[in-house]
């Protein structure tokens, strides 16, 4: 049988680790697929081209699907997510000036504790804190709001949230134009190696279970070619396993930095995959449980509950309604093409697509179709519950 | 006929955007302002109040664009042209051109497209002139080191010109590689066995 073309664009990130093994190490070849991945230059390009049908899936940010759906952001477009493929793996960092004057005000860094970090911030600040994330509608910008507002009372009027394209964050924090940053690896350890930037924070202290990249897809185009979305999930399902294997890390590295597609050594990919993050030039790294994960605890499933979360923050942004938000947002993240993907193949799938976001404190057994499934931490910061099904705050 | 429109390009290369400015300048646009670095960008929005602006699509500081369009008490939002994608026609030229053009104000779309299909033509033609060139040192470069991959044959083996010639296409179909590619294999060798 012929492959079947398809393309699938993609920022050079590590997070994107997933498509390259399922290309690399051809589990998209034996799913019949011969897949093509796309580098763009900014997601506001990869957004435009899924949504002219210039590719056909996409590496996405995992608000930006819903994002389209309700119309925001200038490019109206019904896109749809098929599976999420990295969980958290955000990293927060500030700039060599405002780390010393938090450490003036008492604060040590210990890389994770985010209530003391935050107030660290805010009392060793007189003006607005300019922070950069890499897009507007991002998990970074999200998990940055939510961890200040609620780590700092009356936080949101002090800090000024800025887009500043990933590459270039190293810069903004050496030349001043940013007091912090939020953003994906490799370029929170490049600012720490070029900009003698600090790192404070990852995101998974502020979330343990954030969906961070998602694999979009047009909800036409999807319902036009059920055969090959299946397949696509599939192949990623396969690579994200053989990612998660600890032993596979070396190797993984060594295959990302020899492949075409993310043009960034060794160094810079290792702490992403390994969770070892040096967090300030000359320090010992310190190690990150569950800075990112491809595939345990489920990592791959598009809970419907994390699509309702993301509505009710855009809702806010922008004044939406936020039940019908949550309709749409919903109704984007595919479980059931994941389900109808994974089913025939084995895979464990849990018994529900929602799940109360926020409840587990430690890994947990959940009911699932082979009864192996191992959900969680899911923790907020601040130990807050998202339930479903609870109506959702008024506008 | 009105063309007071305030145009902002954002280009970094030089010679691209004194063509794009010269391109509006003769359509009778003359309030037209480049600005390069990427760190200009939120004052020169602020402070011009553009109607339009101007971008090439692969342009990574698009994302922080986009961002000036969403916040809050932004007093003036650029938004995406594609917003209104009724001409499908226009936003697909523009895409195949390499364009993204950003509205400020809400502006009218027959005052946009004269702006724009003036901004397409000329997207265009520098694409071309610089593929066109791209390829010429391509193919000098190519040029070079053939000769050079020539040189130590004739060297080497004691052939002449043509041999040497002969021999690196025969292997090259031999092996089913480019020419290029054999020679480049042959002239990285020589210099790690000196």
């Amino acid at each position: 049988m012929k492959a079947t073309q398809v393309r699938c664009g993609y920022l050079p990130l590590v997070d994107c680790a997933p498509l390259i093994i399922a290309k690399e190490l051809k589990f998209a070849e034996q799913e019949g697929l011969d897949l093509t991945l796309v580098k763009q230059p900014s997601w506001s390009a990869l957004r435009d081209m899924l949504a002219f049908g210039q590719i056909d899936f996409a590496h996405m940010l995992s608000p930006m699907p819903v994002a389209m759906s309700l119309g925001l952001g200038g490019m109206t477009s019904a896109i749809d997510v098929l599976m999420v493929l990295s969980v958290n793996g955000t990293i927060v960092g500030v700039s060599d000036d405002l780390d010393r004057r938090m450490q003036e005000t008492g604060w040590t860094n210990t890389f994770s504790n985010p209530v003391e970090t935050a107030e660290a911030i805010f009392a060793a600040s007189t003006g607005k804190i300019r922070i950069g994330v890499p897009f507007v509608f991002s998990m970074h910008r999200m998990l940055l709001e939510t961890w200040l507002s609620k780590a700092v009372a009356g936080a949101e009027d002090r800090i000024e949230i800025v887009t500043v394209p990933p590459p270039k964050m190293a810069d903004a924090v050496s030349s001043g134009a940013l007091d912090m940053f939020c953003v994906g690896e490799p370029w929170g350890s490049v600012a720490v190696q070029q900009s003698g930037a600090t790192l404070v924070l990852p995101g998974s202290k502020i979330w343990q279970f954030s969906p961070e990249k998602v694999l979009g897809v047009g909800h036409n185009w999807a319902a036009e070619h059920p055969k090959l979305c299946q397949a696509m999930i599939r192949a990623i399902y396969k690579a994200a396993f053989w990612l998660d294997q600890p032993e596979n890390s070396p190797l993984a590295v060594e295959i990302l930095a020899r492949s075409q597609h993310l043009d960034l050594p060794d160094h810079a990919i290792d702490p992403a995959l390994s969770g070892q993050f040096v967090t300030k030039l000359g320090h010992t790294p310190e190690q990150v449980a569950r800075f990112m994960a491809f595939h345990s605890g489920a990592a791959t499933f598009p809970w419907r509950s994390q699509a309702s979360w993301i509505a009710d923050v855009l809702s806010r942004w922008h004044g939406l309604d936020p039940a019908l938000s949550r309709q749409t947002a919903r109704a984007c993240f595919r479980s059931d093409i994941y389900r109808a993907a994974l089913t025939p193949i084995g895979a464990d799938m849990p018994g529900a697509s929602e799940k109360v976001e926020g409840a587990m404190e430690v890994p947990t057994a959940v009911a699932s179709t082979l009864g192996e499934m191992i959900l969680g931490p899911d923790r907020f910061f601040n130990g807050a519950v998202f339930d479903f099904g609870a109506p959702p705050p008024p506008k | 006929m009105q063309k007071d429109l305030t145009i902002l390009v954002v280009e970094r290369d030089q010679a691209k955007a004194h063509e794009i400015i010269d391109a509006l300048k003769d359509g009778g646009w003359n309030d037209v302002t480049v600005i390069s670095a990427p760190a200009a960008l939120e004052r020169a929005v602020k402070d011009q109040d553009p109607d339009i602006i101007l971008i090439d699509l692969a342009n990574p500081d698009r994302d922080t664009l986009e961002h000036l369009g969403l916040v809050a008490n932004a007093r003036n939002r650029p938004v995406a042209m594609f917003v209104d994608q009724t001409d499908e026609m226009m936003t697909q030229a523009a895409i195949s051109a390499g364009l993204s053009a950003y509205v400020v104000n809400g502006l009218q779309k027959d005052r946009i497209k004269p702006v724009l299909e003036t901004a397409i033509a000329r997207f265009h033609m520098i694409a071309k002139m610089q593929s066109e060139l791209d390829a010429a040192k391509q193919a000098l470069s190519d040029r070079k080191m053939i000769d050079r991959a020539k040189g130590l044959l004739i060297r080497a083996r004691n052939i002449s010109e043509d041999e040497a010639y002969n021999l690196l296409r025969k292997t090259a179909m031999d092996q089913g590689r480019k020419v290029i590619d054999v020679a480049t294999a042959l002239v990285t060798a020589a210099e790690l066995l000196q």
